[in-house]
């Protein structure tokens, strides 16, 4: 079987953000881009599966500015056989990336695909969902244990009140949670080794996906500030204060 | 008319803490009606509950043995022909609204307003990105808007409500591509995480699973729920249920206490909003130092057993 993994270019997660003055965004100008942390988890679990002999090829798929194609060849250092290219310069928000995600499983025919379960910039964690949904498909989301059973996946979610198992019935979408695996460091050799792996770009409209309509962002701003408070000296002053508060 | 449909977290027997946090979110809409759907295999218990929450107009009792899990493959083609009746379907914020939201909004062909921290208008809202260190303030297009509720901005509508339960039949088809296996929960009987007044963690200090036992006993003499630091729970010093920070639980109590934290921007992010921050670290120069209403650079175990005596 054939998988499939979204990977994207955020702002890398060590980058202390920059609220823009006029709120019009953050600031993205020469600052370290990476691929989401989620998504390499996803690309990882992906390996993993091909590599205990239950896929025969992982595609990458980003959609993005040429400069994603920096992600993705990161991902086939990792050691994805191929990628995909869906450039755009516009902003992509999860619904219309569903939706392209949509259009290239119904071309590529994966039989899984996963995505992390959320990029940390737009913390939307939405996209994985929104394809289950296109596609009919099951989704396990958040996940911490993916096995694969013929055309069955056995997934150990990660949610609030512990572990949820699910069985789904393959093709299915899957999101990677923190704790799935830990990805591999890239090797030199491999970074050059990718350089020869197929690459193909494609267009949204070449995949006949329309914008749907949009949530707008009208500012940006930076977060109210926590103040620091004060540091005691002892217990007795700390059980002091808090009784004062009326908390003890 | 308009009107907003918040869906029930529980499960099958109580009404989970962030519904009533979701109806405050729905409240600051001022729509004219604000009901709540309760699906469950049977739920008449947590339909009453759903019905004592102030501001709420009908809870909608949809019953359903495919429901007796919260599976979103199941409960979306449901949430979504109740929809039509509604300009804003919400759920909270946590694994449970995550998980499902997303799937009703694509299947309506709607975008999603994820983490609403703040509502501004009918159609804006506020919420966070990049972990918190940026916050937007959005404009849903017209239409349904489909949304998740923060439940740490809000805290919980009172239960002095009295609205009326009618049980709704759904028909729909429902797939067979998902089954439920099972749930492993590692809570206990300490107070539910997110719905405690107080919040007791520790961190990588703590050292082992073993020495865990500190924080625990503490919290249980506080009467608080136990919390971890991303770095206590990938060591294996307490199951991930556990963990606050923006990939685990982003909590709201009135006193969280840190152990033994240091204080990752991850680990912040998910208590900005608790009333008082307690930090406790040997490191005078923990990040987390910058945040606490009341610091102490100590040893955590000389404190917190110190602690435990003096209350």
């Amino acid at each position: 079987m054939k998988i499939l993994v979204g990977v994207k270019r955020v702002v890398d997660f060590n980058v202390r953000i920059q609220v823009k003055a006029d709120g019009s965004g953050v600031t993205t100008d020469g600052v370290k881009m990476s691929m989401n942390p989620f998504d390499e988890i996803a690309v990882e679990e992906a390996l993993r599966i091909k590599e205990a002999g239950n896929a025969e090829e992982v595609i990458v798929v980003t959609i993005g500015p040429k400069a994603a194609q920096e992600q993705l060849r990161t991902a086939l250092a990792m050691g994805a056989d191929r990628a995909i290219h869906v450039e755009t310069d516009d902003e992509i928000q999860p619904l219309t990336a569903a939706r392209i995600l949509q259009a290239l499983a119904e071309k590529e025919a994966p039989k899984l695909v996963l995505l992390g379960k959320q990029a940390i910039d737009d913390d939307n964690n939405q996209t994985a969902q929104m394809l289950g949904a296109l596609s009919h498909w099951p989704q396990a989301t958040f996940a911490s244990e993916v096995e694969i059973e013929g055309d069955k996946a056995t997934v150990i979610r990660e949610v609030d009140a512990g572990l949820e198992t699910l069985s789904v019935d393959l093709p299915a979408v899957i999101s990677a949670d923190l704790r799935l695996n830990e990805p591999r460091y890239v090797k030199l050799p491999d970074i050059m080794k990718a350089k020869r792996k197929p690459l193909e770009t494609v267009t949204v409209e070449e995949l006949g996906v329309e914008h749907v309509a949009a949530v707008k962002v009208l500012k940006t701003a930076a977060p109210a500030k926590r103040e620091a408070g004060i540091i005691v000296e002892s217990v007795d002053e700390l059980v002091a204060a808090l009784k004062e508060k009326g908390l003890i | 008319m308009s009107k907003v449909l918040v869906i029930a977290e529980h499960d099958g027997t109580n009404l989970n803490g962030s519904t009533a946090r979701a109806v405050s979110c729905a409240s600051d809409l001022g729509l004219d009606a604000i009901d709540v759907v309760v699906l469950a295999s049977d739920g008449s218990s947590v339909a009453e509950q759903a019905a004592k929450l102030t501001g709420v107009t009908k809870v909608l009792l949809v019953q359903n043995p495919a429901n007796e899990h919260a599976v979103a493959a199941f409960l979306a083609p449901q949430i979504e022909s109740l929809a039509a009746d509604y300009s804003h379907v919400l759920a909270p914020s946590t694994t449970f609204g995550k998980d499902l939201m997303p799937r009703v909004a694509a299947h309506l062909g709607r975008p999603q307003i994820s983490d609403i921290m703040r509502v501004e208008s009918a159609m804006v809202f506020d919420r966070p990105v990049y972990a918190g260190n940026a916050i937007v303030t959005v404009e849903a297009p017209e239409g349904l808007v489909v949304g998740t509720v923060r439940t740490a901005s809000y805290k919980a509508v009172s239960n002095d409500g009295a609205a009326s339960v009618e049980t709704r039949s759904v028909d729909v088809n429902l797939p067979s591509h998902t089954r439920f296996v099972e749930l492993q929960s590692g809570g206990g009987d300490r107070p539910d995480l997110q719905a405690a007044s107080k919040v007791v963690s520790g961190g990588r200090g703590v050292g082992s699973e073993e020495n865990f036992k500190v924080i625990y006993s503490l919290a249980d003499k506080l009467g608080a729920g136990v919390g971890a630091s991303r770095a206590a729970v990938d060591a294996g010093f307490i199951p991930n249920d556990h963990q606050v920070g923006q990939t685990g639980k982003i909590i709201a109590p009135d006193l969280y206490m840190a152990f033994g934290i240091s204080g990752a921007i991850q680990h912040l992010a998910g208590i900005k909003d608790a009333g008082t921050i307690v930090a406790v670290n040997k490191d005078a120069d923990a990040p987390i130092f910058e945040v606490a209403d009341f610091g102490l650079v100590a040893d955590l175990f000389e404190v917190a057993e110190e602690l435990e005596k003096a209350l």
